[in-house]
């Protein structure tokens, strides 16, 4: 089986499931991978480091920002050329595009947001969650190349082997220019909390304090707790809806059905009552702690350990007990 | 400025959907509009009040799909078109875009055509750019803020990474997100009109494609392992006593 896995990265910044891809790759066979963008000789080196044997690179000037269109008919052009079976992705806004129109392109079939994989032969099937988690399906795709994205986090890491190398193999940008990036605006941090191990969110609750002043203003105070403990434990902060619409925190935060599916190791749900529109976002973490004030919020149903209380006395709390533990 | 909103139907988040003999069954759960699309519903109103026009729903689904339109309509869609087809019950993506592609031609094109983000059933976020990707037309994704201008229209993407201001000619493909804004609630009047519009209905031999064949099929569906999680409520005399126990409790699961 030929296999290729896409880097999917930001202005040079990987997306950490393009490794996974990777790992899931090398599990197969020999793979290769592909960069497109431009000054990304630093992301092919990263992609030797995790494994890939072949590394097929565009650098190009107008791949610099960006789109969908120049992105995918780059992308088609080098696999019709080189006829791969299966192309592993990442799951992100970005592949999502490319792959859905790279399909397009080839008479193909893309497979997105997939949680397992199995290969018989040349026969591949995946598992995709549909309905928002609640149930699971089994695809395949009867064309070549299939196009799989894969879930971040559902398939492990490799680890980084510093300085190993091999063959770059350099390929042309296809023009196909149908928008131009105008800008972008700095006030929002990059956050990616698909790729997080730990979350630590924040729902309405983060706005209750009226000690602090008015909402705005202990909501700002209240995710600076949550953001400390977060960032003790290397981890990002999410949100509920309900936050993201107060305009305590910015929408790329949210998790939950219109925002993010996220699965990370440890996810601490503060002042979140556990609506199920926020639930399908977060249930597949591994431990969920949930601190709440009402005993009777429905997000307890879905976390290991409760505590009833306040957040703004609780958070900080145990901010302090896990760096004790941490030693850090 | 016409304007095309692609529209799905969905059992409700709350419904309880499982496997149950090799199908996916929700009960008597209601269907209702994809809440994302509800999205792309508002942006299109919005760009029709802010630069006149028409706003057109179009779904592809079964005859009760109807629902979903009416919606769409209810909320101040000016038309809907369902394509109902028995022959389309097993197209996947690909061949869902190729569908749509001949309806928005049929209808005569568009300056703008607004999806939602993905659907909930599915949840692939794929029709959008492959449609976009068929009719030819620039794919603007995950699209909190429009502004159009003779011809081109410049928006506000709302990435992970940040937001991202781009531009495209007209006609263009468009998805909408969350930040364009709360999705109005139909009027009364606006259901009223709903209920008495006549929506038509196109099968696959009207819209002059044939049936595309799909690459992607489902080979089968099961329940996922269901975890009886038992929650364990940390109490304590003080914040700090709790924290100390909550803390030695997440250590004991190695996740950190
Ligand atoms: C189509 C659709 C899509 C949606 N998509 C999403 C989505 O993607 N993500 C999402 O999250 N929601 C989504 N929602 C909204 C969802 O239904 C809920 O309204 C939302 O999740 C509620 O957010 P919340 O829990 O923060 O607020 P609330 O439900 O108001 O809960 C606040 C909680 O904080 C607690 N609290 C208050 N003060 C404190 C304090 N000081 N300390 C501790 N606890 C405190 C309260 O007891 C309460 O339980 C969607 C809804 C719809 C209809
Ligand atoms: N059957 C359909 N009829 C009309 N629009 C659809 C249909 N299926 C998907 N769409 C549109 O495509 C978007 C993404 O769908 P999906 O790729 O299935 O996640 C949806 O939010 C809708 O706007």
């Amino acid at each position: 089986m030929k296999t290729w896995v896409y880097i999917d990265h930001f202005k040079g910044e990987v997306q950490v499931a393009s490794w996974e891809a990777l790992g899931l790759g090398k599990s197969l066979g020999a793979v290769t991978a592909i960069v497109l963008g431009s000054g990304v000789d630093a992301v092919a080196k990263a992609a030797f480091e995790y494994g890939a044997d072949e590394v097929i690179v565009v650098d190009d000037a107008s791949l610099a920002d960006y789109r969908a269109e120049p992105f995918a008919s780059t992308f088609s052009a080098l696999a019709s050329s080189s006829t791969p079976d299966l192309i592993l992705l990442p799951t992100t806004a970005r592949t999502r595009e490319l792959s859905a129109m790279c399909a397009v392109d080839l008479n193909s079939g893309v497979l997105t947001d997939v949680s397992a994989l199995s290969v018989d032969g040349d026969k591949v099937t995946v598992t995709r969650p549909i309905y928002e988690g609640k149930v699971l399906e089994k695809t395949v795709c009867n064309a070549k190349p299939q196009f799989v994205t894969l879930r971040g986090r559902a398939f492990p890491k490799p680890a980084q082997e510093a300085g190993r190398t091999g063959a770059v193999t350099k390929a042309e940008a296809k023009a196909d220019v149908k928008s131009s990036v105008e800008g972008y605006s700095a006030t929002e941090a990059a956050v990616n909390i698909g790729d997080a191990a730990v979350i630590v969110s924040g729902g309405r609750g983060v706005s209750n304090n009226p000690s602090l002043g008015d909402e705005k203003a202990a909501a700002e105070k209240g995710f600076a707790l949550l953001g400390e403990l977060a960032g003790l434990l290397g981890g990002a902060v999410g949100a509920s809806r309900a936050a993201v619409d107060g305009g305590f925190i910015t929408y790329a935060h949210q998790v939950g059905q219109t925002g993010k599916v996220v699965a990370p190791d440890l996810y601490i749900a503060c002042g979140i009552s556990g609506a199920i529109q926020h639930l399908v976002g977060m249930r597949n973490a591994k431990l969920i702690v949930a601190i709440n004030k009402d005993a009777e919020a429905p997000i307890f149903k879905q976390a290991r350990f409760g505590v009833v209380g306040d957040l703004f006395a609780v958070v900080p709390a145990l901010t302090v007990a896990l760096r004790k533990r941490l030693g850090k | 400025m016409k304007i095309i909103a692609c529209i799905k139907q969905v059992p409700d988040s709350e419904a309880k959907v499982k496997a149950e003999n090799g199908q996916v069954t929700w009960g008597d759960a209601p269907l209702v509009i994809n809440p994302f699309d509800e999205y792309a519903v508002e942006g299109a109103l919005q760009q029709k009040e802010a630069n006149g026009g028409t706003v057109t729903a179009l779904c592809i689904g079964p005859e009760t799909a109807r629902e979903a339109l009416k919606h769409a309509l209810a909320m101040g869609a000016d038309e809907a078109i369902l394509v109902s087809d028995p022959a389309l019950n097993d197209i996947d993506s690909v061949g869902a875009a190729r569908v749509l592609a001949a309806a928005i031609n049929k209808i005569g094109g568009a300056d703008m055509v607004m999806f939602g983000r993905q659907t909930l059933d599915n949840g692939a976020g794929v029709t959008p750019p492959q449609t976009a990707r068929v009719l030819g037309w620039p794919m603007l994704g995950w699209v909190g803020q429009i502004k159009v201008d003779a011809g081109s229209v410049q928006v506000e993407r709302v990435l992970e990474e940040g937001r991202q201001t781009v531009k495209a000619n007209l006609p263009a493909v468009l998805s909408i997100v969350q930040s364009i804004g709360e999705p109005r609630y139909p009027s009364f009047m606006g259901i009223r009109k709903a209920s008495k519009a006549a929506i038509p209905v196109w099968s696959v031999a009207e819209l002059g494609v044939s049936v595309p064949a799909a690459v992607v099929t489902r080979v089968e569906i099961s329940n996922p392992p269901t975890a009886e999680t038992v929650c364990e409520i940390i109490a304590g005399e003080t914040p700090e006593a709790i924290a100390e126990t909550l803390a030695d409790k997440i250590l004991a699961e190695k996740v950190l």
